[in-house]
């Protein structure tokens, strides 16, 4: 469990935010830039003063202003990925990751042997291996990133912070690191928060998602949760949906399809290589899905999902409704008209069948 | 080439500490000291009209210009480092204090040390009482008053490299572990480097361009505080220009030669990054 309670007061800026986190995952931190999520993650490593606060990881605390317990930032076993390329210019990749891990090691009580495992295994889990001679003004971004990350979890720390670490990248290297920190997520224990203010990234790697917006937590809670919340969207327009993780469950070869199992449903969707069993993580847009009060026959949309609505809440434009649709333990937005819902008769509790147009796979 | 004229320098003074420094560190050279090689270029130089006198007061500025140069980086690395990342109300009167040489004139300068190391002045009865007798006019005098004019010289380039390096490189260290001290000295003066060796560069050039205050506080000593710039200015008094004329000529090439190295070197630092 991680608690954090942190208040920044400057002259035109506030961040009052108290949060209960879950021990491990990936949390995202989202919200629009001045939002205060990266005074949030400063604060958390002890680089912005926080007179007032509390830092709870676990069993340790860093800051309790009460017990007048403030640890500094070097004292805290944290990981931390600035937005930018952080690496010191005047040491080799080599150095760069032993440069944390040699000090750790001084002040826990990691032994040598395996401090040097955490090492190699960071070195093979961001794939680096063939870079450690290198200076980091002869790395691409993309690879100064992934050492940037090395360099933290190689350390072991109890929490790791990530200030949007794929900001300073284009597109193309963007997609290159993905695959990594859905590994971090998947193969490593320790808790990250993660910055960003791309819904993309929330969608990709998110357990946990807190909303920020102006110095205040808007939302917060597991991921799907948090997307599909109508109340106070988080994505609003044309990208609201719903986020649901489920399993590839079979694959049909013949005509390029693979059905995604999830509690409450499956789907189809192109198949995208992967093979049986697979853990991913699919994304239904609102305005993808449609609303039948029967079974549909003879239509070209192949997946049918039996539902209930669970609510039905006014869009921005007065033509539309956002329906919150329960689907086994999921939840699926559908974005329809008025007058659809009128000549339907859609009600709260009324079951139906949602038309899934197009399924994305995200992770 | 370095080593051959250091060599011929400390031909000129047996009892010279510097000189068994340098032996010490450089064993191989002693038996090389004697060679023919450096016999006769010393001959020929002692043709272009240098006399004893005049390699004693290259030897003792090359002496000053070291020495200076080596305390002032020793004294100012903290200071820069102070200065560059202090929010003290502190910092301006301080930052003006060590940029005062660079506007004042010598003589104003030479006089307050003279004032305040001569035998009524706080830091003469300080180091009679001591048992050192006064400062004025000794080689130690000219040494402090020579750190104190190229003060700034120093600082400067080291305040800009620090203040250069940003606040991220240190942020980087901390979240590594390292505590304030060790990511100075792992950190911040590795990448102040090139800092470092401009600020020596410059206090060396600036000392052993210096007239003024040596004139004022040394008091034109043979032996003793006499040094290039006085020794030309001697000369000229005398109107024995041929010596002049070398000794300054030498001085203009070895400014201009520091200057160009300073420019190449600025130039391909550029380039890297």
């Amino acid at each position: 469990m991680i608690h954090l309670q942190i208040s920044i007061v400057r002259s035109a800026f506030e961040l009052n935010v108290e949060l209960q986190l879950p021990g491990q995952g990936i949390t995202a931190i989202f919200g629009p830039s001045g939002s205060g999520k990266t005074s949030l993650l400063r604060a958390v490593a002890g680089l912005e003063s926080n007179p007032l606060g509390r830092i709870q990881i676990g069993a340790n605390i860093w800051q309790d202003t009460q017990q007048g317990i403030c640890l500094p930032t070097w004292q805290r076993a944290l990981g931390y990925v600035f937005q930018e390329s952080s690496l010191l210019p005047h040491l080799s990749v080599a150095e760069n990751l032993n440069f944390g891990l040699k000090r750790a090691l001084k002040i826990s009580n990691i032994s040598q042997t395996e401090a040097n495992k955490a090492l190699e295994a960071s070195i093979e889990l961001l794939g680096i291996g063939s870079l450690l001679k290198r200076m980091p003004d002869e790395l691409s971004g993309g690879e100064r990133q992934r050492v940037a990350i090395a360099r933290a979890i190689a350390m072991q720390p109890q929490l790791l912070l990530m200030d949007e670490p794929l900001a300073s990248l284009d597109a193309a290297r963007r997609q290159e690191i993905f695959p990594w920190l859905a590994r971090l997520r998947d193969e490593l224990k320790m808790p990250m928060l993660y910055v960003t203010h791309s819904a993309e990234e929330v969608t990709r790697l998110a357990d946990h998602l807190v909303v920020l917006d102006r110095g205040q937590v808007k939302a917060q809670g597991p991921v799907n949760q948090v997307l599909t919340q109508v109340v106070n969207p988080v994505v609003v327009g044309e990208d609201a949906g719903a986020l649901i993780a489920g399993h590839i469950g079979a694959v049909d070869a013949l005509w390029h399809l693979s059905r995604v199992d999830f509690e409450g449903g499956s789907v189809w969707m192109r198949d995208a290589g992967l093979t049986v069993g697979k853990a991913v993580r699919i994304r239904i847009l609102a305005r993808d899905v449609s609303l039948a009060t029967s079974e549909p026959q003879n239509t070209s949309i192949q997946n049918q999902l039996r539902a209930s609505i669970q609510s039905i809440t006014p869009d921005p434009h007065p033509s539309q409704v956002m329906v919150v649709l329960k689907c086994g333990a999921e939840e699926v937005l559908a974005r329809v008209t008025k007058r659809a819902v009128n000549e339907l008769a859609l009600e709260v509790g009324m079951p139906v069948w949602a038309q899934v147009k197009s399924v994305a796979l995200v992770a | 080439m370095g080593g051959e004229i250091s060599q011929i320098f400390f031909m000129r003074r047996k009892d010279n500490a510097l000189r068994n420094l340098w032996c010490r560190l450089y064993p191989t050279h002693v038996e090389y000291r004697q060679s023919t090689r450096l016999k006769a270029l010393r001959r020929k130089l002692t043709r272009m009209n240098l006399t004893p006198e005049s390699w004693q007061a290259i030897q003792l500025t090359l002496e000053l210009a070291t020495l200076t140069t080596l305390v002032l980086l020793i004294l100012t690395t903290p200071l820069a480092w102070w200065l560059s990342q202090t929010q003290s109300v502190w910092r301006a009167p301080i930052h003006a204090l060590v940029t005062l040489p660079l506007v004042l004139p010598p003589s104003v300068l030479g006089f307050y040390m003279l004032v305040v190391m001569g035998p009524q002045g706080p830091l003469g009865q300080f180091t009679q009482a001591m048992g050192w007798g006064v400062l004025s006019f000794t080689f130690t005098g000219l040494l402090i008053g020579s750190i104190l004019f190229s003060l700034p010289f120093a600082v400067k380039p080291l305040q800009h490299a620090f203040d250069a390096i940003g606040s991220r490189p240190m942020e980087v260290a901390a979240t590594l572990r390292a505590s304030p001290l060790d990511a100075f000295f792992s950190v911040a003066l590795p990448l102040a480097k090139p800092g470092m060796v401009t600020a020596a560069i410059l206090t060396f050039a600036h000392t052993v361009g210096e007239f003024g205050v040596v004139l004022m506080i040394g008091g034109n000593i043979p032996g003793k505080t006499r040094v290039v710039s006085t020794e030309i200015y001697g000369h000229v008094e005398a109107m024995e220009y041929a010596q002049a004329h070398v000794l300054a000529a030498g001085m203009l090439v070895f400014s201009f030669v520091v200057l160009l190295a300073l420019a190449l070197m600025n130039r391909r630092q550029r380039q890297v990054v």
